[in-house]
């Protein structure tokens, strides 16, 4: 089913069938069975938490191979601002995007650009007062996932405007259509992209019918091939024109605070790491948060330049961005209409996904929940894992549901096996009496 | 108390700012596992979460008692401390008494009981000066 597209993937060769990755993950998505882990597609929300962790490296997100682009006859690259910081000594902008044009694209359209126009309309919104504060950046897909299924009190906070991804590639087409003169669907729009929650999201866009992203290819297979192409580049580089695309506020949207900084917002915060998220979303669901004016939530640690599919460290990224944006303009993009373009608005509702309750019906879900709590009041609460579940009342879940039964649990499974083995020691010792009696 | 009643006991504890919220919390979880509407959840948990501050910061701790049927999600809420002078006077937004240490940890705004008001379908609160508050909060399934 097309709602359940996931980028995040396991590799049951690599699987080993540790708890890993049912220990972190934050929707409780992933359960051990017969040896091997199972991503529960309706609750997964392609954060990467499991890719990050797996040990043995069983889980993957798939992406568009970089030679798929050659299926178009004009390629535009979308690289985002994280790709800018992955190089060491690289604080040339220009090289960057030359680099990318001799990897095949014939032109390049930064998302940063579109980042610009994004909080361009965000402080339009927030200025003209009709959102719902705190307003939710909307900004982060694998966050927009989360708060569809553990937050959807939430869902009318969130920002309705497309992300900079979205933004960029609906403008890039526009663009290259002008200079290539080819119909629409001859461009190839191509993102490269950090994570793959931003995959999923092309696959199910959020508050529109359908992106304009046509691949999505993965920023760890850009990485060398562009370090390479960069590297012969450099021997007889000039420096070119300027062809500066963004100014600061484009870049700082790579790392967290970037995007709530540039809203103008007198009171915002920007929370970053799946764990840190989920604490802002209970609060904000508990209207602990109802002095701040606007909420940046990124799924990954530092920001999109966490994402798992970058190669350099985070931190190193975010103080690499820093040295870029430093002689950059604020910013290079503003929206000089009085009025919101209608290609950054979104044309639709997210709609809450109802994959956490017991059942559809109230009164059958209270009737699994005593049986639930039943169950969990035997368990030892522990919260091994051994049985293949998060914790010992995921278990209990997991039996009510009807995937899973009691055996399961080694320290009931040990419990019965030491009544067994008393039972049998005292038969013995019964007929030994009776036999030298 | 039917059969039916699902029944939730948590002890507050009295002087725990961090851990103040784990009840509302845990409260929170199970009636979104049961799939209640979003607004029924919400109003839930914000009136139980002031509910419970109030009791760490005013009633030096104490318990709670949630009960969930067909028809509605009710909490009581026992404390052994002060009890409230005047209810009215309490009731109003921005009336505190809380001390200055509390506010500096951004508690005692003076928005618990109108917050609690504003969100529960009913409330109702019995107390006496020198031996404590109890308070009742109900949501209505139905949406009242």
């Amino acid at each position: 089913m097309a709602e359940y597209f996931h980028s995040v993937t396991l590799d049951t060769e690599s699987c080993r069938g540790c708890i890993t990755c049912v220990k972190r993950c934050p929707t409780e998505a992933i359960r051990v069975r017969n040896g091997k882990a199972q991503i529960t597609k309706e609750r997964c929300i392609d954060c990467g938490e499991c890719i990050r962790v797996c040990p043995h490296h069983a889980k993957h997100a798939v992406t568009d191979p970089l030679a798929a682009i050659k299926g178009f006859k004009y390629k535009v690259a979308l690289p985002p601002p994280s790709l800018f910081g992955q190089y060491k000594n690289q604080e040339d902008l220009e090289l960057i995007r030359a680099g990318l044009l001799a990897l095949g694209f014939d032109e390049v359209f930064e998302v940063a650009a579109a980042a610009e126009l994004v909080s361009s309309a965000t402080r339009m919104m927030l200025e003209r007062g009709k959102l719902k504060k705190p307003v939710i950046s909307s900004a982060c897909p694998a966050v927009l996932r989360l708060i569809k299924i553990r937050f959807p009190n939430l869902l009318e906070n969130v920002l309705p405007i497309s992300s900079p991804m979205e933004v960029a590639a609906k403008l890039a087409r526009e663009q290259a259509v002008r200079n290539s003169g080819l119909k629409p669907e001859e461009i190839g729009i191509v993102f490269i992209t950090p994570c793959p929650a931003k995959v999923t999201a092309i696959k199910n866009p959020f508050g529109i019918d359908k992106s304009d992203v046509d691949l999505a290819v993965s920023s760890a297979e850009v990485y060398p091939v562009l370090l390479s192409a960069m590297n012969k580049l450099a021997k007889n580089w000039k420096g070119d024109a300027d062809t500066a695309q963004t100014g600061r506020t484009g870049l700082s949207w790579g790392n967290s605070g970037g995007e709530a900084g540039a809203t103008l917002a007198t009171s915002y915060l920007a929370a970053d790491g799946i764990e840190n998220v989920i604490n802002v979303l209970e609060e904000m669901e508990d209207n602990k948060l109802a002095d701040q004016d606007f909420v940046e939530l990124n799924a990954c640690p530092a920001g999109c330049v966490g994402g798992v599919l970058n190669v350099e460290n985070p931190y190193v990224v975010v103080t690499r961005l820093k040295h870029l944006w430093a002689y950059l303009p604020v910013s290079c993009n503003n929206i000089k209409s009085g009025s919101i373009p209608k290609e950054l608005l979104w044309t639709k509702d997210i709609k809450p996904l109802k994959t956490l309750s017991l059942s559809g019906d109230p009164f059958e879900a209270m009737r699994m929940m005593r049986k639930l709590e039943k169950i969990e009041s035997k368990l030892y609460g522990l919260d091994c894992g051994s049985c293949g579940s998060p914790s010992c009342r995921a278990l209990a879940e997991d039996i009510v549901r009807g995937y899973a039964t009691e055996d399961l649990c080694i320290y009931l499974l040990k419990d019965k096996v030491d009544a067994v083995r008393s039972s049998m020691l005292s038969l013995k010792l019964e007929s030994r009496e009776k036999g030298e009696g | 108390m039917s059969e039916n009643t699902l029944h939730y006991h948590f002890v507050v504890s009295g002087d725990d700012f961090t851990q103040a919220g784990t009840a509302s919390s845990a409260v929170k979880k199970t009636l979104k596992q049961l799939g209640f509407d979003p607004r029924i959840v919400r109003k839930m948990a914000i009136s139980l979460y002031e509910g419970e501050i109030n009791m760490v910061i005013h009633g030096g701790g104490g318990e709670i008692d949630v009960f969930i049927d067909a028809e509605q999600i009710a909490a009581v809420l026992t404390d052994h401390g002060p009890g409230i002078p005047d209810i009215d006077l309490a009731m109003q937004e921005g009336w505190s008494t809380a001390s200055e240490q509390v506010r500096g940890l951004g508690f005692g705004a003076g928005m618990g009981l109108p917050n609690m008001k504003k969100y529960a379908d009913e409330l109702l609160i019995d107390s006496e000066v020198g031996k404590g508050t109890t308070v009742r909060l109900t949501v209505f399934l139905s949406g009242k």
